[in-house]
């Protein structure tokens, strides 16, 4: 069978599971819609926070990410799991603790204020849409690249696949279709980790086997970073960026992983506080899985594409991938100096970010006298003449390492699996959002049981086509709001949820003008230095050499000060708060 | 040790809270100092050594598994401690 028949096979199996998980598992209460009734075991919600969290990014970008990065890559694998330290230890428990349904629930009550509530339920939507905008476009890229349908198309599938489960289940359909989610996406992601790492380094782990030796007895680090620097590329495994800057965003990731709303939710739905903790750490074991493997692969397919284009190939003589990649906009080569040898260094191929290719008056692709597709794009004077798509490492992995068909289909249900299954926990955040803090909380607080969880369904649906027209119509700048989602969740929430919990003093006016310093702060230097100077030598005038992805960390700092100082100045919370704040301090 | 737990509720909780809040600065700490520590500012200094028996140079060890272990463990060790301060603390409230 070819791949596109294994393709809509397993894909087709995996969307039949989640249908029929949904069916089973239909919520009758808001209760069950909004947290799942309490009733999910630890071991479980361990699973499902791992599916949760792990994006489309997580599966297909993050190995490429650090493949081109090395060393400097660590802030992603670091940052993405250090945060859950932050979750078990200072927020998880205490949320549990406190016992209601959203993020927005505890900020109202902690400070007794209507404004911190609106404040947290606005940057939990726009966290929230941030982020599925970027899993529904990967669910479109998926679908068109394995199954030659339009992206559009791709979209609107995944879109009716999560409609149906997060609308009719809830919370609970969410939950249980996540597990089955992170049980495909896991065994999608391993099979050509395992398999590349026994090619490579003799090995079946993958964690030992980037550690390991390749075949002559060298050990395969040393002959990647020897490789790196025959073609003029920094060493793999010593950071480039500043310290200052690779601490600073590192951190930021952790405490914006602390801080985002669809992952702290995933903790209201264990029946107790032990059952928290311990659920965080089922979720880490989970995502370290993956998050060891992502740097084995980094470096396995990193030395794969160094060692087939060391020698300069000639065009006719390149593997079959490099061609077919080509054709899918992922590699691109232009033959600078006609002699028709594929050339890659170090070194930008030309000044565009991405390749435009030509294209003849019908649309189709212009080719040039070797066969390579012609682009369009200004070329510079360095000799590099490939582009690479960072997100071909994992998606172009298996046929590199030429595995079997069924494999390659597997990488696409791992895929989907990873995207929808995020793009549900953020739509059940923006329906919490939407029908329990906004209608319940502030427009019509008598609001029936049966009325509001109408108001969950249709507020899930409503969601669903909104982010499903972001991800058709994305807007470009959905790479640089990423920043934005980790810098807002590490300057707001993160403080003010950790000093509700173990600053007993602070106060309402505090809290707020904390969280409003903090989110102006971050919000302006990156969209400063994001979209208003996009000079590239604009570093030259960041913060302490800190960048737009790390700048969190100081909004951070200036919320604390700020809400210290305003809190030490104005009046102690009233007496039902301070005695709230024992409750959740309190063991069960 | 389960004769210095106090017996007013008031006191219980403020000693179970005090023990919790020692185990999580002593727990973050180690947090810090594997991930920014060995991770970061001392892993070019690390970078010296091999992870034994590995190929692995240790500080980027750290960095891209290391921490991430330290981290797993961490957790449990958190959920074990705080477990037994459970069953000291809670009980024998006061009838």
């Amino acid at each position: 069978m070819g791949v596109q028949g294994w393709t809509f096979l397993i894909v087709g199996l995996t969307f039949a599971l989640y249908i029929f998980i949904a069916i089973r598992s239909r919520a009758g209460s808001t209760g069950e819609f909004y947290v799942a009734g309490k009733h999910v075991p630890p071991l479980a919600n361990g699973m499902a926070t791992a599916a949760d969290w792990m994006s489309a990014a997580s599966f297909i970008g993050m190995a490429g990410l650090i493949s081109f990065m090395g060393a400097d890559g660590s802030v992603y694998l670091m940052g993405w799991t250090g945060g859950y330290v932050l979750l078990a230890l200072l927020i998880a428990p205490y949320l549990r603790k406190f016992g209601r349904y959203t993020v927005p629930d505890f900020m109202g009550a902690r400070y007794y204020s209507q404004l911190a509530r609106q404040v947290a339920v606005i940057c939990a939507i726009f966290v929230s849409f941030t982020y599925v905008a970027g899993q529904m476009r990967g669910v479109g890229i998926v679908f068109s690249r394995f199954l030659e349908v339009d992206i559009e198309l791709g979209v609107i599938i995944g879109m009716a696949i999560v409609f149906i489960y997060a609308v009719l289940g809830g919370m609970k359909g969410i939950t249980y279709t996540q597990v089955a989610q992170y049980c495909i996406l896991i065994f999608a992601y391993m099979v050509p980790a395992i398999f590349l790492s026994l090619m490579l380094a003799n090995t079946a782990i993958p964690q030992i086997g980037l550690g390991g030796q390749v075949e002559d007895g060298t050990w395969l680090l040393d002959k990647l970073n020897g490789l790196q620097k025959d073609l003029g590329f920094d060493s793999y495994t010593d950071y480039h960026k500043p310290p200052i800057d690779i601490i600073a965003i590192t951190a930021c990731l952790m405490l914006g992983t602390a801080g985002l709303p669809h992952v702290i939710i995933r903790f209201f739905t264990v029946p107790r506080v032990r059952d928290a903790r311990i659920s965080a750490g089922w979720a880490l074991v989970f995502i370290a899985i993956l998050y060891t493997t992502a740097p084995a692969i980094a470096v396995f397919a990193r030395t794969n594409l160094l060692e087939t284009l060391k020698n300069q190939p000639a065009y006719a003589q390149a593997p079959e991938w490099f061609t077919k990649w080509e054709d899918s906009g992922l590699i691109t080569w232009v033959d600078k100096n006609n002699d028709g040898q594929i050339t890659y260094q170090t070194g930008k191929v030309f000044e565009e970010k991405k390749p435009s290719y030509a294209k003849d008056k019908d649309g189709a692709p212009l080719r040039g006298e070797h066969g390579q597709r012609l682009t369009t794009n200004q070329i510079n004077d360095s000799p590099n003449e490939v582009y690479i798509d960072r997100d071909i490492m994992v998606l172009a992995n298996p046929e590199i390492a030429n595995l079997p068909n069924w494999v390659i289909a597997l990488v696409a249900a791992g895929g989907l699996a990873a995207a929808l299954s995020t793009a549900a926990g953020l739509l059940l955040v923006i329906s919490s959002a939407v029908s329990h803090d906004l209608l319940k909380g502030m427009i019509r607080p008598n609001i029936s049981e049966k009325g509001e969880l109408r108001a969950a369904r249709l507020a899930a649906g409503g969601a669903v086509i909104v982010a499903g027209l972001l991800g058709i119509y994305p807007p470009d700048y959905v790479a640089a709001v990423v920043a934005f989602a980790f810098g807002l969740a590490a300057s707001s929430f993160f403080p003010a949820v950790l000093m509700g919990i173990f600053f007993k003093r602070m106060n309402r006016a505090g809290a707020i003008s904390g969280m409003l310093v903090g989110i102006m702060f971050t919000a302006g230097y990156i969209i400063y230095f994001k979209f208003i100077n996009t000079d590239p030598d604009a570093n030259e005038y960041w913060l302490f050499g800190i960048s737009p992805e790390g700048i969190g960390v100081i909004g951070m700092l200036l919320n604390f000060i700020v809400a210290i100082i305003i809190c030490c100045i104005t009046k102690a919370p009233p007496q039902d708060v301070q005695d709230l704040v024992d409750e959740i301090r309190a063991p069960e | 040790m389960s004769t210095d737990v106090p017996t007013d509720t008031d006191q219980k909780r403020e000693a179970y809270f005090r023990s919790n809040v020692v185990c999580i600065v002593c727990l973050l700490a180690i947090w810090a100092f594997v991930s920014f520590g060995c991770g970061i500012l001392l892993a070019p200094w690390l970078n010296q050594w091999t992870f034994f028996g590995s190929g692995y140079p240790l500080g980027f060890w750290f960095a891209q598994q290391g921490a991430i272990y330290v981290f797993v463990i961490l957790i449990f060790i958190y959920v074990l401690i705080m477990n037994g301060l459970d069953r000291r603390y809670s009980n024998q409230e006061p009838r």
